[in-house]
């Protein structure tokens, strides 16, 4: 479904980020990518949707190299990419209404978008989507004056609201308590097995992936050092994904 | 101790040659202007003198005062709206983290020439090139709204975060929408400053703009200067202040509509009480 292929990234020349990545993603269920700061993990899921241009290597989405659309076709390949922020990433100033809309953004011209006319039945499942995530009534608040937890609710409506054909999350709960993470975790979950929609998900919180996960992948230094189910996830691997052991007792 | 005390805080010669030049220019530039205690007793004595002949007012002649003022009030108001509506795009094309440098080293260069002069000058140099009259004041001001609204605003996007406007992106979402959806709410609050302080601006240059020519009360008030009408200059100066008055609590009701998204009649009951509930229901839900 999504493939990635020998996908390397340097911002450097000669200091590659990303070293020959290959992937290859199912279409159900949820893959959660951990590894140390600073080992590409952002920049792997930043380089599906090319908000980070890969240096080498194919992302394929269905059947579609994504690195080698023209930036139009990459617009429209976006829109069936949805994707969560570690720091919500919400429009602060617009309202939960306009935030979780801007996920059709991709289908609605620009002249319409300006004069906010959404076709009803977006409207209708946008309201619908609230009430999944648990916020509806907060429609009409602006984003700013909502909780943590309720922003990356909101983000989280915004990315399905896209319909996506996959879900990339970026440490989704990285800046959140350890109780709403694990609630935003069951959230991604519920939406993953009722909708059917694959999710990546980049995490540091081993615990919390092997909970989630129904595969996790390690990376360390830019490149997979280990890949399966997260039972067969071991001491002797995290060692080799983190370094180290004095923090694993 | 002390050496402690230095290590912490390390003397900077630099800095403190920095302030000697400054006060050795300040006695420099007061001797070369001949700006001398006697000076200064000789223009206090001509002031209280000039005062006392400013009151009381003289309102007699309130036609030509109210026809002045309307003048300015006009002239303002339309160099506000020319100016805004122009400075909008370029101060959009001039923000640097939006737009290619090829497109926004000019509009940031007919920025900066639009702020080089002073409105006076630039007055002149319109009363000379379309005449004596309100045009020449309007487009002179509509020059100062261009430099001052589009930087200031070509400034606050440059400001604005990138994150939002990165998600916004992420969707899929066309150029134009990106603008609508992750730019414009983000300095729109901003942006009406801007517009409300750029009219009281221009409302204050509008009055100033006769004295060259350019229309408005500011010719009345120069040839009352030059006939030493003094009580009638006072008169013109009571009524512009009494005009920017008006014309603050206007910009003060504009911005507490659009940008606190008060009602009219929020206003009435008292925007500040308003404001203050609203601040804590923010705090009690963080």
């Amino acid at each position: 479904m999504l493939s990635l292929k020998h996908l390397s990234k340097s911002y450097v020349r000669g200091k590659p980020v990303l070293n020959d990545i290959n992937l290859e993603i199912a279409a159900r269920g949820i893959t959660a990518i951990i590894g140390p700061s600073g080992t590409g993990k952002s920049t792997l899921i930043r380089c599906i949707n090319r908000l980070v241009e890969p240096s080498a290597g194919a992302v394929v989405l269905d059947g579609e190299d994504l690195v080698r659309l023209s930036r139009k076709a990459l617009r429209q390949a976006r829109r069936r990419i949805g994707m969560v922020f570690q720091e919500y990433n919400l429009v602060e100033r617009l309202t939960v209404m306009e935030n979780v809309l801007s996920g059709r953004l991709g289908y609605v011209s620009a002249w319409r978008a300006w004069r906010r006319k959404f076709p009803p039945g977006d409207v209708a499942r946008a309201f619908e989507l609230l009430e999944v995530v648990g916020l509806s009534g907060f429609a009409g608040s602006r984003a700013d004056s909502l909780s943590g937890g309720q922003r990356q609710r909101v983000g989280i409506a915004r990315a399905v609201m896209q319909q996506p054909a996959v879900l990339l999350a970026d440490e989704p709960t990285s800046s959140l308590d350890p109780k709403t993470s694990v609630e935003i975790m069951q959230l991604l979950t519920d939406i993953a097995r009722d909708r059917a929609i694959p999710i990546v998900i980049n995490m540091h919180d081993v615990e919390l992936a092997k909970r989630f996960a129904d595969r996790i992948v390690g990376m360390a230094g830019g490149s997979v050092v280990f890949d399966g189910p997260p039972d067969r996830l071991s001491d002797a691997t995290l060692k080799t994904i983190y370094g180290g052991e004095d923090w694993l007792q | 101790m002390t050496s402690a005390t230095a290590a912490a805080f390390r003397p900077s010669p630099w800095k403190r040659m920095g302030w000697i030049a400054l006060a050795a220019y300040i006695v420099y530039a007061c001797a070369q202007l001949d700006v001398s205690a006697d000076r200064v007793a000789s223009g206090w004595h001509n002031a209280a003198h000039f005062f006392a002949r400013l009151f009381p007012p003289n309102f007699s002649r309130w036609e030509l005062l109210v026809k002045g003022l309307k003048e300015s009030l006009e002239i303002a108001v339309l160099a506000s709206t020319l100016g805004i509506v122009l400075s909008l795009p370029i101060g959009f094309v001039a923000a640097r983290n939006l737009m290619p440098a090829w497109i926004s080293w000019p509009a940031r260069l007919l920025i900066v020439a639009s702020r080089s002069f002073h409105p006076v000058i630039v007055a002149i140099l319109f009363v000379k090139a379309v005449g004596f009259g309100a045009l020449a004041g309007i487009l002179a001001l509509t020059i100062a709204s261009i430099g001052f609204i589009g930087k200031l605003f070509a400034e606050a996007i440059e400001e604005i975060s990138l994150k939002q406007v990165e998600a916004v992106r992420a969707t899929g979402a066309p150029f134009g929408s990106v603008i609508a959806f992750g730019v414009l709410p983000q300095v729109f609050a901003r942006f009406i400053g801007f517009c409300t302080y750029q009219l009281d601006s221009n409302l204050r240059n509008s009055t100033m703009v006769g004295i060259v020519g350019a229309g408005g009360i500011g010719g009345t008030l120069f040839a009352a200067f030059q006939r030493f009408d003094y009580d009638y200059v006072c008169a013109i100066l009571i009524s512009i202040i009494t005009l920017i008055m008006a014309g603050e609590v206007l910009a003060t009701g504009v911005r507490a509509i659009f940008i606190d998204g008060l009602s009219l009649v929020d206003l009435f009951r008292g925007r500040i009480g308003r404001l203050a509930a609203r601040g804590e229901r923010h705090l009690e839900d963080d």
